[in-house]
């Protein structure tokens, strides 16, 4: 074996091995054998990846045929994978977090009957693959089938436990979202085929064939795009089935809703970061509903008395961030971005699932409190996580959300109040979440209060390793306001980026205005902690909420605004069809014909009398009929 | 003499067998109706065998098979009413009537 | 009017009244004495046209043979009195018009063909004679003519079987 990138094959294929193994072996493999089978090809597949990373980080990019996929006519898709520095990234943190979420899930399903056991990993595995598809396909079609494929796997995965309704429906919410978003990504691909008549990324993403496109084409592609994007990453009018998902087992939210799958919007328009760059309004619209999405999620986070609601709101919020940062033209920013917020969300929501797990299932964090007692791992890891994503300056989401912000202040300094009004909303619901559950004094039952214990060292080592990583993840990004040269990530992916920098409009602000950002953000970011924290540590919001309070927790009514905008006329427009249209006019056809048969064959019976004379009769009339037809008539 | 007065002749013959077959209910009669139609054809390709053998003219043996069809009709015929009579006795045997509207018991 | 045309008529006039006699004779004994005057008027139509040889078979075939077995089953069944029951008027009326109206039709069909004007060969011609059908018959048709012989031997069986007493 010459070089690691003749096998990167083998990172997809894996899981996908672990998938049948785990799903078709589930009767007879133990629970032991599955959990083994089912982390260990991700922990191959995460080893391959780094290796596969130090290859690109020594400046080997690499794009493999293996077959040919789709031939028809003039159109050649190949099955064609391709790593370069972008898709590097993204393998680590899909198969390294992934590898952990496993983990954690080996003692999280515990208690689920084997079958289903066998299931759920079988289920993970094919969603890790789905999304190594998606980031290591080399033009749209690869990607889109590892993009629907996730859409499978997280529509299998909510609806896991879907012997109970709502969490079937909730599964079904994602999976018609999301389809929704497709149908958009997928105009946009036949209109790149229709154009350039390929659909590979290295062929369309050169200046010789984008300049092939109207501003107008590529304007319209890329909104195509985006919407596609937004159905995936939960942007607005899309993410209602983000928060939902959460129905889903713990370490699947963790996976799927934090790390992973809604990263692939953000994925998609980095791989098409040069298209984007040359459409200036798409990406104004990105930037709008980007913050817009920052915003609406953050308030709605504000007033959730469920923990895992908080944390789906605050993804939702998080996203909005990197759409942001896209919007304003900072694509590493969304980068690294992505990749802090892998680490602190999947682990706050993995040490939620450790919460949930001590609470024997209970999710509402007012009957929590006072945990940092009985839990000191997941306290501490937790209180990391939330340092973290509040942006505390040292933590990762102080690097990643600064550039971000950083960014957006150059694109507008309204981008910019805006974004900082949405940072210190999540420094305080993370710390009203923290303060609620681990601080002040236990509100459960008694029982509950029994049953509380430190989660099993398979859990709480994920913990631990992901706390590391929110803590020291971002200094691979050190702005360059600091230390000159620093920012490495940016570095990596310079390649991947270039073209795009060249064509945007260069606002470089100065040294002194970056430090004045990040220290007003800093310095309020910190009060907004020490607020929240004081707040309800001591005297945690128990009592009902009124006015504005209410519209929050009620997630400003947009589910029910959605339900009579479009579900209620839908359902209307189907009954209407139903009982109308098909048992009035489509039965009517069918049953009149038949009933038109039936009547007639009665009438036409009495002519079958059984008496000869008559049918003779019959025949000779008959004759008669063909005689003057064929004489007189036919002339 | 013309060909139609044969044709004509042949014809009036067969509808009065036609005739016959649609009104009377004896099956012996419907069945000599069905002799005298049968009868009727014969005639007419006799005929048409005569008068091909003046319009083709050429051979000894042109418009033989025209009679020799009618041969073959015969013999048919005569096993058709050995058969049909026998079917009749045992109508009669069985029914004691040999009225044909006895015969929709057959449909049942 | 020489004395082939004569008796051309003569026998039209007698085939057809005789015909006429079968359908409407009460007594079906007088339908068969009617048809087999009918069938002697058709064979000596048959003579007429130099037939002779489907002149001498009609005779015996039909009027002899099969006229005879007729008239044997009506005698056996002793059905020489008028049995028959007239249900339905309607029907024997409808029956009439529409037997005529073939009748009409296939004689207006007439008129339009071509071979109306074609002449049948009367009294001369030997295609008709025993010599010339006999060497067709078992030269070109000899393979009809055998099968012809099983067709018999079947339908004896079958007569024998059908009218066998159980």
């Amino acid at each position: 074996m010459k070089n690691v990138l003749d096998i990167v094959y083998l990172i997809p294929l894996l899981p996908l091995i672990g998938c049948l193994i785990n799903g078709l072996g589930r009767k007879s493999l133990s629970k032991g054998a599955v959990g083994v089978i089912g982390s260990g090809v991700i922990l191959v597949s995460f080893l391959i990846s780094l290796w596969a990373f130090f290859q690109v980080h020594a400046g080997n990019t690499h794009t493999t045929e293996y077959f040919p996929f789709i031939n028809v006519g003039n159109l050649k898709i190949p099955f064609a994978f391709r790593i370069d520095q972008l898709s590097a990234i993204w393998l680590l943190i899909i198969t390294g977090v992934g590898f952990l979420i496993h983990v954690y899930s080996t003692a999280y399903m515990h208690d689920e009957e084997s079958g289903q056991y066998g299931k759920y990993f079988a289920y993970l595995n094919l969603f890790v693959f789905s999304m190594l598809l998606l980031v290591m396909g080399a033009n749209f079609v690869i990607m889109f089938i590892g993009w629907e494929g996730v859409g499978l796997c997280s529509y299998l995965l909510i609806g896991f436990w879907f012997k109970r309704d709502e969490y079937a429906r909730a599964a079904n919410k994602a999976f018609i979202m999301n389809r929704i978003g497709d149908l958009a990504f997928l105009i946009a691909l036949f209109m790149l085929i229709n154009k350039v008549g390929t659909t590979t990324f290295s062929d369309i993403f050169t200046s010789s064939t984008l300049a092939k496109f109207s501003t107008k084409e590529l304007t319209t592609i890329t909104l195509l795009l985006f919407v596609g994007a937004t159905g995936k990453s939960a942007q607005i009018p899309l993410y209602t089935w983000l928060p939902d998902a959460m129905a889903g087992p713990t370490p699947v939210s963790a996976l799927i809703h934090a790390a992973t799958m809604v990263t692939a919007g953000i994925y998609m328009i980095a791989r098409c970061n040069l298209m984007f760059s040359m459409a200036p309004q798409t990406l104004n619209v990105i930037a709008i509903i980007g913050i817009a999405t920052a915003l609406l999620a953050a308030s709605i986070a504000l007033k959730q008395n469920d923990i895992k609601k908080v944390l789906a709101y605050s993804t939702v919020s998080q996203l909005g961030y990197m759409f942001l940062a896209i919007g304003s033209g900072a694509y590493v920013a969304a980068v690294f971005h992505v990749m802090t917020h892998a680490f602190f969300k999947a682990l706050l929501f993995l040490g939620s699932g450790s919460v949930i797990h001590a609470m024997g299932g209970e999710q509402d964090m007012r009957k929590m409190g006072g945990l940092s007692k009985y839990m000191k791992i997941t306290n501490i890891t937790f209180l990391l996580g939330c340092l973290a994503i509040a942006g505390i300056p040292g933590f990762s989401g102080f690097f990643s959300k600064d550039e971000i912000l950083a960014g957006a202040f150059a694109k507008s300094p309204l981008l910019y109040a805006l974004g900082l009004i949405g940072a210190l909303m999540t420094a305080f619901y993370m710390f009203r979440l923290y303060a609620t559950t681990f601080k002040g004094s236990f509100r459960g039952t008694h029982e509950q209060e029994h049953h509380l214990h430190e989660s099993p060292a398979a859990i709480t080592i994920p913990l631990i390793i992901l706390a590391i990583l929110s803590v020291v993840g971002g200094f691979i990004g050190i702005p360059e306001f600091m230390v000159q040269g620093a920012h490495s990530l940016a570095n990596f992916l310079d390649p991947v980026f270039k073209d795009s920098y060249a064509l945007l409009p260069a606002h470089e602000a100065s040294h002194s205005t970056e430090w004045m950002l990040a220290g007003i953000s800093s310095v309020l970011v910190i009060g907004v902690v020490a607020f929240a924290w004081n707040k309800f540590s001591k005297k945690p919001d128990l009592q009902e909420t009124t006015g504005l309070g209410k519209v929050l927790e009620n997630k400003w009514y947009v589910d029910e605004l959605y339900d009579t905008v479009i579900v209620k006329p839908i359902n209307a427009l189907g009954s209407f069809l139903n009982n109308v249209f098909d048992k009035k006019i489509v039965d009517g056809i069918v049953n009149g014909v038949g009933r038109l048969v039936s009547y007639g064959s009665r009438q036409l019976r009495w002519l079958q009398s059984g008496q000869t004379g008559a049918y003779i009769l019959m025949m000779v009339l008959g004759m008669v009929l063909i005689f003057v037809v064929q004489f007189f008539l036919r002339k | 003499m013309p060909i139609n007065y044969y044709i004509t002749l042949a014809l009036c013959l067969f509808s009065i067998g036609v005739v016959g077959v649609l009104t009377r209910r004896n099956a012996i009669i419907v069945f000599m109706c069905i002799e005298l139609m049968l009868n009727a054809v014969n005639l007419l390709l006799v005929a048409f065998s005569k008068m091909h053998h003046i319009a083709k003219g050429a051979t000894a043996v042109t418009g033989t098979d025209g009679q020799l069809f009618v041969f073959f009709i015969m013999v048919v015929a005569a096993a058709e009413v050995s058969v049909g009579l026998a079917i009749i006795v045992m109508m009669y045997r069985n029914v004691h009537s040999i009225n044909i509207n006895f015969l929709n018991r057959l449909k049942h | 009017m020489d004395i082939t045309q004569v008796l051309f008529w003569v026998l039209t006039v007698i085939a057809i009244g005789s015909a006429l006699m079968v359908v409407t004779a009460r007594n079906p004994v007088y339908s068969v004495l009617g048809l087999i005057v009918t069938f002697f008027a058709i064979s000596g139509h048959y003579i007429l046209m130099n037939a002779q040889f489907l002149a001498i078979v009609n005779i015996i075939v039909y009027a002899g043979a099969i006229m005879v077995l007729f008239l044997f089953v009506i005698m056996l069944m002793n059905l020489s009195k008028s049995t028959e029951t007239l249900k339905n008027k309607w029907l024997q009326i409808v029956g009439a018009i529409a037997g005529g109206c073939l009748f009409l039709v296939l004689v207006a069909a007439l008129k339009n063909t071509e071979v109306k004007k074609d002449l049948v060969e009367m009294g001369t011609g030997n295609i008709g004679l025993v010599k010339e059908l006999g060497r067709e018959l078992f030269t070109t048709f000899v393979i009809p003519f055998e099968i012809a012989s099983v067709l018999f031997l079947s339908a004896m069986v079958g007569a024998v079987v059908i009218g066998k007493k159980e």
